[in-house]
């Protein structure tokens, strides 16, 4: 642990479903602020709700502080559906499909590309 | 005289419909990223209306820091009136640099109050969203690329909510303006192409106000 700490680069925290599934929504945005805070890439396998999405953009906003923390950046990468699918699973009562979502500090990530199909990010060292 | 009789009779016959009808006016948001527009639209839609403005629009970003309501703005297409309540929100972000506010000339304490007062102004948007709002008007500049993580989270969100949106294509005014891409990006949703600052296709905009929020 030591040795890592020593280690000039970047963490990367890569959050499963089931450990997303066990959490409040809550719980969910406190772990992600509070890597993000520690200057952490964070990878989740499935992504948010858009309501959790809605209360991220406002607890982040009330963290923000001059010099300190200016927000983050996220990007989401929905798996692409054959044309009619999203429409026929909401339909049957289907879950959205998940979302693979990378969230980092704003001033250390940025995106450089992005489509349906591809998302090119750059992430800065401190 | 007859037109004076003709206008109090409509007057009278209008209040009478708002009295009756025995629903409030819907509150429509007008949602989007900064500097797209917002507040001039609203003040556009206000000013044709009722002979008001809203806010002050501005290019630095963040003009808007707290949501503003007009109330019982009255929309008249093909004879009947449609009445709303619109709702001015700041832009939408993720990230607020009070750095990026000294590029204006502005002072650090002053722009630190910005970012500050914007950060507040974002959590309200977010809040009118999920609790006050019946129906959005979705503002994206026509010259800007619209899939952004921003807006492509906030029109799930919205759509999640279930409620009636709108796009609105600002800008076409501009050179740069490709309102088709914005089109391309959200085909599931009635894009609207117009310039809020010129009054380019306003007719189109009343229409379908009328037609999604009446």
């Amino acid at each position: 642990m030591q040795k890592l700490k020593q280690k000039t680069g970047i963490k990367i925290d890569l959050i499963s479903s089931q450990k997303m599934a066990e959490l409040t929504t809550m719980e969910k945005i406190r772990m992600i602020l509070d890597s993000v805070r520690s200057d952490k890439i964070v990878i989740l396998e499935t992504g948010l709700s858009p309501d959790e999405e809605s209360k991220l953009i406002e607890v982040t906003m009330s963290e923000i502080y001059p010099d300190e923390f200016t927000g983050i950046e996220i990007e989401t990468h929905l798996p692409s559906t054959p044309s009619g699918s999203a429409f026929i699973n909401k339909l049957m009562g289907r879950r959205t499909p998940s979302k693979l979502t990378v969230i980092g500090p704003a001033n250390r990530i940025e995106t450089l590309h992005k489509d349906e199909k591809l998302i090119t990010t750059f992430i800065s060292q401190k | 005289m007859m037109g004076l009789l003709k206008q109090l009779r409509d007057s009278i016959s209008r209040a009478a419909d708002k009295l009756f009808s025995g629903s409030k006016p819907k509150r429509i948001g007008i949602y989007g990223p900064p500097n797209v527009g917002k507040t001039t639209l609203a003040n556009r839609i206000a000013r044709d209306w009722t002979g008001d403005i809203i806010g002050t629009e501005s290019k630095i970003p963040h003009e808007t820091r707290r949501a503003r309501r007009k109330e019982n703005i009255e929309i008249e297409r093909n004879g009947k009136i449609v009445t709303i309540d619109i709702v001015d929100t700041p832009g939408v972000t993720t990230k607020i640099d009070y750095h990026d506010f000294l590029d204006f000339g502005m002072s650090k304490k002053d722009a630190i109050r910005r970012s500050r007062e914007a950060t507040e102004g974002v959590a309200e948007a977010m809040h009118w969203l999920r609790e006050d709002i019946d129906g959005v008007i979705y503002v994206l500049d026509s010259t800007q690329d619209p899939f952004t993580q921003v807006n492509i989270m906030l029109i799930g969100i919205i759509e999640s909510r279930k409620l009636p949106v709108l796009i609105f294509a600002n800008k076409i005014d501009l050179k740069k303006s490709n309102p088709t891409l914005i089109k391309q990006s959200f085909p599931q949703h009635k894009i609207v192409p117009l310039s809020a600052l010129g009054g380019e296709n306003m007719d189109e905009v009343y229409d379908s106000i009328a037609d999604y929020f009446g």
